[in-house]
């Protein structure tokens, strides 16, 4: 096991940057997901890690250890690729060995690792199949064990759950966090999926253009997004974003959005006059007839003890509201919106950027 | 109509079209068959059946033909025929019949394993540097990549014959006329383009994900190489190797002008195998008959391996 570290990686291909100087660091046992839409540099930086591409500039430590110019076969990093790469021509039990009788390890040691990671991944049963003729699902427990069976430095997964259905997905999901918190090996997991990150990881690393654009625990992600593309990206519904032009001062407690005064919490940083957005979490939105911030009701989604509801402002601007089902709505209905005070992000509309406020005091605090 | 005659399946060929389809093939295969079939025939007439006119189906079967194709025989005076010991073997009575004897075994064994040496040492050749570039060509970042693939194949846009007079001068240059290091080069020079090209299109078709899990596995490139994608493009290296086992095998034009003695091939060899008064057809047929076994045993023996590799990948799971 060892902690992993990226300094300054930055990868070029002949006509594009795939990744552009990425800094971040997996702790020792961490789980730790890449995230971030398809083509965003996610592979790109996990096969640098592992030794199968060349950064272009950077540095890779692994445990300490610079192995930026090392062999792949030199990292001790086991790899679950996307597409699962086991050998059509060799037994379960002989992909899943595959890896130990290279290093020469005595017949008898390769049985008992090889019967241990099945009995782990429950495919004891299936040692003796051809790969041909299993489930996708059991294709990828078996390239799981041929990752685990090396007992390697670190594990790199790339949406090792992509080509399973949902539901099958889900139970994955459990089965690899479980896997996870008995080995504690760290584990750098692609996904393009947020739910998968979110309910998996330790660490989040959200990538956008080839750019880390913030890192962090689930939660912070979620509830403090460093900038628009992340609040948007993460949650669903995502985060409302309602636009307003005004002006920030270190102090303010609350923004004018047309006629009504909305408290935010206490701005950390000012900013001019300008383009702004105001971001509010589904669950951060209620309705209420007497609020001066007027919206209609277009329609609600119900899905049991929640429904989305969703609304109109009279600047026509469409916002989610996550409500009790108990809440009684009629489209059409002229309401109010008012938010939850504590919870709103400010961000500066041109760049982006979510401004420092007494939101992200909390996060200073632990 | 009713609807049980409309319910066909779309994907399966209907009962009737796979019965035309049946007919077709055997009917062409019949046809293909005839020009072989009278060629195995005729090593068996004697050499005055095998160009009697109206041609005969039915004959009395001899050995002359193959054992003329084996043996240089001489003519003799009876009364020293009569002097020898008993014949030791068919030619031998056969040849004493006629009044000639049996003076030692012809060209056509060393001819032969010429053919073979040469073939197969090409063919090796070409598939060995066939695969290696290959691989190159579809893994690495080659610089001009398109260029040198595209010069690769302008190799072949004109008929080798057409460079014969030059080759032959350099190979007498060189010493690398009638020598079997010379055909192997040759043959190889010209299948290699061949090579590179289908064996490319298979190993593109073999994900990189397989090697790149064995170099994460500690396997060395080479290593990953042959024990991952080697096996995987089995079928691809055994279609490209009957592709130039069978040019090789074949090849009559260059082997006629750089080959007389030492390395001479079956091909140049067996249309001018004399007999008593002229050309011996029987010897001839034999000999044509013995020159497809090779090819055949290579192609039956890896059939399986063909069949798939001439779709090019096209069938995939
Ligand atoms: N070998 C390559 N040559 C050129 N461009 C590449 C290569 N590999 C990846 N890219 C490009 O880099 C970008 C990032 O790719 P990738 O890391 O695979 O994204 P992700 O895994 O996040 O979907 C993509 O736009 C892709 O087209
Ligand atoms: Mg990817």
């Amino acid at each position: 096991m060892a902690e992993i570290r990226v300094e300054k990686l930055h990868k070029a291909f002949t006509d594009f940057v795939a990744v552009r100087g990425s800094t971040f660091t997996v702790p020792d046992g961490d789980f730790f997901c890449l995230l971030g839409p398809s083509g965003c540099g996610k592979t790109t930086t996990l096969r640098m890690i592992a030794g199968l591409e060349l950064p272009t500039s950077g540095r890779i430590l692994l445990g300490g250890e610079d192995v930026t110019f090392k062999q792949a076969s030199q990292r001790d990093i086991a790899f679950v690729f996307q597409l699962f790469a086991l050998y059509p021509h060799m037994n379960v039990r002989a992909n899943i060995s595959y890896p130990l009788r290279n290093q020469g390890m005595p017949g008898e040691e390769v049985r008992k690792r090889v019967e241990e990671a099945a009995r782990i991944l429950r495919i004891t049963h299936l040692l003796d199949r051809s790969v041909s003729g299993l489930s996708s699902g059991d294709r990828q427990r078996v390239a799981l064990g041929r990752a685990i069976v090396r007992e390697p430095l670190a594990f790199m997964l790339d949406e090792p759950l992509g080509a399973l259905d949902a539901e099958f997905r889900e139970v994955m999901c459990g089965e690899l966090r479980a896997l996870h918190d008995r080995l504690r090996a760290t584990t750098v997991y692609v996904t393009h999926d947020q739910l998968e990150a979110m309910s998996m990881a330790d660490t989040i690393a959200l990538m956008n253009n080839g750019v880390v654009e913030q890192l962090g625990p689930p939660q912070e992600i979620y509830d403090r997004p460093a900038s628009v593309f992340v609040a948007d990206f993460v949650g669903s519904p995502p985060m409302n974003f309602i636009p307003f032009h005004g002006r920030v001062a270190p102090g303010d407690k609350s923004v004018r959005i047309g006629e009504a005064a909305v408290a935010v919490p206490e701005a950390r940083e000012g900013i001019a006059e300008g383009e702004l957005l105001l971001g509010a979490r589904p669950e951060h939105v209620q309705l209420s007839a007497s609020s001066p911030l007027r919206a209609s009701v277009i329609d609600a989604e119900y899905l049991g003890t929640t429904q989305i509801v969703t609304v109109s402002t009279a600047q026509g601007t469409t916002l989610k509201a996550r409500l009790s089902s108990e809440v009684a709505v009629r489209p059409g209905e002229h309401t109010g919106l008012v938010f939850h005070p504590k919870k709103l992000s400010l961000f500066e509309k041109k760049s982006g950027r979510a401004l420092r406020s007494a939101l992200h005091d909390e996060a200073a605090h632990g | 109509m009713t609807a049980t005659t409309l319910a066909h399946s779309v994907v399966e060929p209907s009962g009737r079209s796979k019965g035309i389809a049946g007919t077709v093939i055997v009917v062409y295969a019949v046809i293909s068959m005839v020009p072989l079939v009278w060629i195995f025939l005729t090593a068996f007439k004697s050499p005055s059946d095998s160009i009697a006119y109206p041609p005969k189906i039915v004959f009395h079967p001899t050995l002359d033909g193959t054992c003329n194709l084996f043996t240089t025989i001489s003519r003799q005076t009876a009364d020293y025929i009569s002097s020898l010991p008993p014949p030791m073997n068919v030619c031998d009575r056969i040849a004493r019949a006629r009044n000639m004897v049996v003076a030692g075994p012809s060209n056509f064994v060393p001819r032969f394993l010429n053919s073979l040496i040469i073939a197969f040492g090409s063919t090796a050749l070409s598939v060995v540097l066939g695969v290696t570039a290959a691989y190159a060509f579809s893994r690495f970042r080659v610089p001009a990549k398109d260029d040198l693939l595209f010069f690769i194949l302008s190799t072949r846009m004109m008929p080798p014959i057409a460079v014969a007079i030059p080759i032959y001068l350099m190979y007498r240059e060189l010493g690398l006329s009638d020598t079997h290091l010379g055909m192997i080069l040759l043959y190889s020079a010209v299948n290699v383009s061949l090579a590179v090209w289908l064996l490319k299109g298979f190993i593109d078709e073999i994900p990189r994900e397989y090697e790149e899990a064995a170099l994460v596995d500690g396997y060395t490139r080479l290593q990953a190489f042959r024990k991952v994608v080697l096996p995987q493009a089995t079928t691809g290296i055994v279609a490209t190797a009957i592709f130039c086992l069978i040019f090789a095998w074949n090849e009559y034009a260059f082997a006629t002008l750089l080959t007389s003695g030492q390395a001479q091939t079956a091909p140049p060899f067996i249309p001018i195998i004399i007999g008593e008064g002229g050309q011996d057809w029987p010897a001839v047929a034999a000999a044509t008959t013995l020159f497809l076994v090779p090819i055949l045993v290579f192609t039956v023996l890896l059939r399986k391996n063909l069949l798939r590799g001439i779709t090019f990948g096209a069938v995939r799971k």
